[in-house]
């Protein structure tokens, strides 16, 4: 545990000034800042439209869930699970690090959970950023209707699903970089997956759900019971499973694949 | 056994069905400057990484200071420091940076990467990229990382690559303080025998995966019979002369006889012997055949 929690901090400390970081910042703070901008300065055309509290919120925050799903929530995640490892492969450093004093399992465990933690930075910021953006806009634009619906849990429920349908993704992407130390494949690779993921989801081909491409898509579409209250969707749907096993299986393959890696 | 800080007991390494390293006896005693030399390609840098235990070594047969390395990897690699072919740095860091990731690994103190900059006289260039350095400046925060955390045991793969002359002397003063004032042991690998034959106290030469001598300096040296050279008018003549009178000759061409010299004296004898048979002595002397040479005799024989 404390080779992990060692490796967890330099995985940080070594990462701080790199873009992968920063873009879990910046990406939530940009979009969200876009859309508030959008329903600021297009707020009269909006208001025409006399949208009761929870639909306003649903326009507001589907904006940003609609986009990220299926398009920039993938591309961060290659991009990001590529500089994670990039950082070992450009400078060489893998024999570094394996030759410290540390557990090896816990060197490359820690960076697994490196890239999910930026996964989570990112996720939690936008859940944040929509909320605050959303009620700050109340206070910008009185004759919204915002503070008619509180959209905490709903968000909080989607984000999670986004989350976790995210992990599948993350880990294939994890392992195409690790296996890989150059751009194009891992990126090749995931550029095809996610168009794949887009296509199957939005054709609704009964098997989408076990390409890890299509389940961030799948993971937002949520049928609503009848009778049953808004919130009342499960997270741990089918899709949300198939990308948690994709996680587990390639999050084992990972460290033999480096293992092996290493003898050269 | 425990009298050495490395030992390897038959080690045999295989890539593949490719042989790197062959029964490789290597003992590296404490305390020493082990020059561990070997033309390129011959197993120098794998036989370091099984050291680090970054390439699995079949059990019992590779001993850090008396203890198998498997089975106590954690423990072996807190007494060991590597550089390990190029210096593994992260370019987008400063060199202080890089020197404080590492403490934070080992956790140990961050005032450590100042001490370790100015040690290796990085001071000025610590909040510079090291993605900037020259290269000698980045063989020294790869040494600098390598000694951050006070190893007894230091493996440094070809230290001086890249160096200037200046920065090749410092290093070579700094393992030479570093084992006879701090008790440290190191063992450092080259192809080049000139360059360590200075500092190193102990040699051991490898050539494609075998070791074919390992000993002392001293031993090393007195492998190489020293040679009476002789220059003559009549190199032929002389040649017969001396064999006759019972000299061995080593190597005879146009120019010169050499024969083993077996002193002062049978050297005057010789000489008097040859000019009584009215051949003309230009010059007589006795040659020491210097390591380099010695070097590639041992390696090429293989």
């Amino acid at each position: 545990m404390r080779s992990l929690y060692i490796s967890l901090t330099s995985e940080f400390y070594k990462s701080r000034k790199t873009l992968a970081f920063w873009a879990a910042i910046i990406l939530p703070i940009l979009i969200c800042g876009l859309i508030m901008v959008g329903f600021y300065s297009g707020s009269e055309k909006i208001l025409k439209a006399n949208y009761p509290g929870l639909a306003l919120w649903g326009q507001y925050s589907g904006a940003a869930l609609g986009v990220m799903g299926m398009l920039i929530l993938p591309f961060y995640v290659m991009f990001m699970a590529f500089s994670v490892n990039n950082i070992e492969h450009k400078n060489d450093t893998w024999k570094t690090l394996f030759a410290q004093p540390l557990n090896k399992f816990s060197i490359y465990a820690a960076k697994y959970l490196y890239a999910v933690m930026l996964l989570l930075i990112c996720l939690v910021l936008f859940l944040l950023l929509t909320l605050a953006s959303g009620y700050l806009l109340q206070v910008l634009v009185p004759k919204y209707t915002f503070n008619d619906y509180n959209p905490a849990l709903l968000l909080t429920k989607f984000y999670s699903k986004l989350f976790l349908a995210s992990l599948g993704i993350l880990s294939v992407q994890f392992v195409l970089s690790l296996l890989w130390s150059d751009f194009l494949k891992p990126m090749g690779l995931g550029f095809v997956g996610t168009i794949a993921g887009i296509i199957t989801a939005n054709v609704g081909w009964k098997h989408a759900y076990l390409i890890p491409y299509s389940d961030p898509t799948l993971a937002l579409r949520v049928t609503r019971v009848k009778g049953a209250a808004l919130e009342d969707f499960p997270i741990f749907t089918q899709e949300i499973w198939v990308s948690l096993t994709y996680a587990a299986v390639l999050f084992v393959a990972g460290y033999f694949i480096l293992s092996k890696k290493n003898i050269k | 056994m425990s009298n050495f800080a490395i030992e390897t007991v038959g080690l045999t390494y295989n890539f593949g069905n490719q042989t790197v390293v062959k029964d490789l006896s290597l003992q590296v005693p404490q305390g020493s400057i082990y020059g561990f030399l070997g033309p390129n390609g011959a197993g120098k840098t794998t036989t370091i990484k099984i050291l680090l235990n970054l390439l699995q070594s079949p059990a019992d047969q590779v001993f850090i200071f008396g203890k198998e390395i498997n089975s106590n990897r954690i423990a072996s690699l807190k007494r060991m420091g590597a550089l390990v072919e190029q210096p593994a740095i992260y370019t987008h860091l400063t060199g202080k940076e890089n020197l404080i990731n590492r403490c934070m690994l080992l956790g140990i103190k961050k005032t450590k990467a100042a001490e370790m900059l100015s040690l290796v006289g990085l001071t000025e260039a610590a909040n510079k990229k090291a993605g900037k350095y020259s290269l000698g400046m980045k063989q020294r925060l790869g040494i600098a990382l390598a000694l951050i955390s006070d190893p007894e045991l230091l493996l440094l793969d070809e230290p001086t690559n890249g160096l200037d002359p200046n920065g090749i002397i410092e290093i070579r003063n700094l393992m030479i303080d570093l084992t006879t004032k701090h008790g440290k042991t190191i063992l450092v690998s080259s192809h080049l025998l000139a360059e360590i034959e200075r500092t190193a106290t102990h040699v051991g030469i490898i050539n494609k995966g075998a070791l074919l001598f390992q000993g002392t300096i001293s031993e090393l040296q007195s492998l190489s019979k020293p040679l009476v050279k002789i220059e003559t008018n009549n190199q032929a003549a002389a040649g017969n002369i001396l064999a006759t009178a019972g000299a061995e000759i080593v190597q005879q061409d146009e120019n010169t006889v050499a024969v083993t010299f077996k002193g002062k004296e049978d050297m005057g004898n010789l000489n008097t012997l040859l000019v009584q048979n009215g051949i003309t002595v230009y010059s007589i002397s006795k040659e020491r055949k210097d390591l380099e040479n010695l070097f590639l005799d041992i390696t090429s024989k293989n």
